[in-house]
């Protein structure tokens, strides 16, 4: 800061000092009026500018940058939604079909268990019928051989009794006597 | 010892014209005024419109945001209304004090006619939009609520005295901390000069002053900013008060 405006006033020396060099140059008032009027011209201009060029650009620049901002927002945001609604959508269909599939695998079970019982009835009812058959062709059998015996028995203990007394018993009265045993034994 | 004083010499360059006998000079403290609009205008015109900002743009923004901030904390958003007036005296004061601090410059906010009449406009931009805005109710200003009826009226002289000497508290802030740092500062480096006058051992001496100097330097970047700062933030206060007179 040294020498600050000696150099100025030397290499101007025609220059005149407006407080004439003496008193304390802040105070001096004769140089109120010039100061004023410049510091006037001054700030008028710089505010002209300020206001008519300079902040309106500045702004517009900066709400330039936040509207690109927040469009960039919203359109990621957007973005964002429709991914989400598209795994929903996605979800939603995987759900319908897994229902789907049960739908028709439990379908197709009961179809399938349905046959299987129907067949399983058919054939144990032709089982019990061949069963009842048999029971009954067992049971004519029997019949069938008991009388036989019967008929075996009598003819038997009549031989038996000629060969015994030399002649033939009564035929009522073996088969009585034959009938009386069977019942005796069965 | 070299004058301190002498910095704040204005020296006339042309003449301008004259009111009655007064004459009025283009003097070094013009061409300062008009070298701070030049500086602010080309700052602001020059600026890129980049999306994402370079370093000069960001300059540029980060002062619109600063100034526009400052009013909207302390006057509301309907104190953006006078977002070029406040910026204007933000811009042209801080710009003025920082070329101030480059050596062999004039510093216009050193001179008290100059601060003052910035004052005087913020202080007559109050009244005027005051009484435009809110009518007699702007009188509210001197009448906080809630104030006992009995010490009421010497609230009230308070309150007129204390609103009358804003422009000269919000002037004289300003230039008698530009006035008294050059003066420091300048003080300060004519030791250096003094000193490393008287041989070897002044020049080692002259150290000290040097670097004190130096410091004084950095203080005085930080006091440009900070009473460009408080002269905006108190004219924010200032407008609030022309905006929503009631406490």
């Amino acid at each position: 800061m040294a020498e600050s405006h000696g150099e100025a006033k030397g290499t101007a020396s025609a220059h005149t000092e407006a407080d004439g060099g003496h008193g304390f140059p802040p105070f001096s008032k004769e140089t109120f009026p010039s100061q004023i009027v410049s510091l006037v011209i001054a700030f008028v201009a710089l505010y002209v500018i300020v206001s008519r060029v300079a902040l309106p650009k500045v702004g517009a620049v900066i709400d330039a940058r936040q509207k690109a901002i927040d469009g960039d927002l919203a359109d990621a945001q957007r973005l964002k939604d429709e991914s989400e609604a598209a795994m929903k959508a996605y979800e939603t269909e995987l759900a319908t079909a897994r229902a789907r599939a049960q739908a028709i695998g439990a379908e197709t079970r009961d179809k399938l268990a349905a046959s299987s019982d129907a067949e399983r009835k058919a054939l144990e009812d032709s089982l019990a019928a061949k069963l009842a058959a048999a029971e009954k062709s067992i049971a004519t059998t029997r019949a069938t051989a008991m009388s036989n015996v019967r008929g075996i028995a009598s003819d038997a203990a009549s031989a038996i009794v000629q060969q015994l007394t030399g002649k033939a018993p009564a035929a009522k009265t073996v088969e009585a006597a034959v009938d009386a045993s069977l019942k005796g034994t069965a | 010892m070299i004058d301190p004083i002498h910095q704040f010499h204005l020296n006339k360059i042309f003449t301008i014209g004259h009111i009655g006998n007064q004459e009025i000079a283009f003097t070094n403290s013009s061409a300062y005024m008009l070298l701070a609009v030049v500086l602010i205008a080309v700052m602001m015109l020059a600026a890129g419109r980049a999306l994402v900002p370079g370093r000069f743009q960001s300059v540029v923004e980060l002062s619109y945001e600063f100034v526009a901030n400052t009013i909207r904390t302390s006057a509301g958003s309907h104190g953006m209304t006078f977002f070029p007036l406040v910026f204007s005296l933000f811009m042209f004061i801080f710009v003025s004090n920082i070329v101030g601090i480059i050596p062999y410059t004039f510093t216009v906010s050193s001179h008290i006619i100059v601060t003052f009449a910035l004052a005087l406009l913020v202080f007559l931009t109050v009244i005027i939009y005051g009484f435009y805005k809110n009518g007699l109710k702007f009188f509210k200003l001197f009448v906080p609520s809630g104030i006992p009826a009995v010490i009421l009226p010497l609230v009230v002289v308070i309150e007129i005295i204390s609103f009358f000497s804003r422009p000269i508290s919000h002037s004289v802030r300003l230039f008698a901390n530009m006035l008294a740092g050059h003066v420091t500062l300048k003080v300060f480096a004519s030791f250096v000069t003094m000193l490393g006058a008287l041989g070897f051992v002044g020049k080692v001496g002259a150290l000290l002053p040097l670097g004190l100097t130096v410091a004084l330097t950095g203080l005085e970047l930080m006091v440009a900013f900070l009473q460009a700062y408080v002269f905006t933030i108190l004219t924010c206060i200032y407008l609030n008060d022309a905006i929503h007179p009631g406490h």
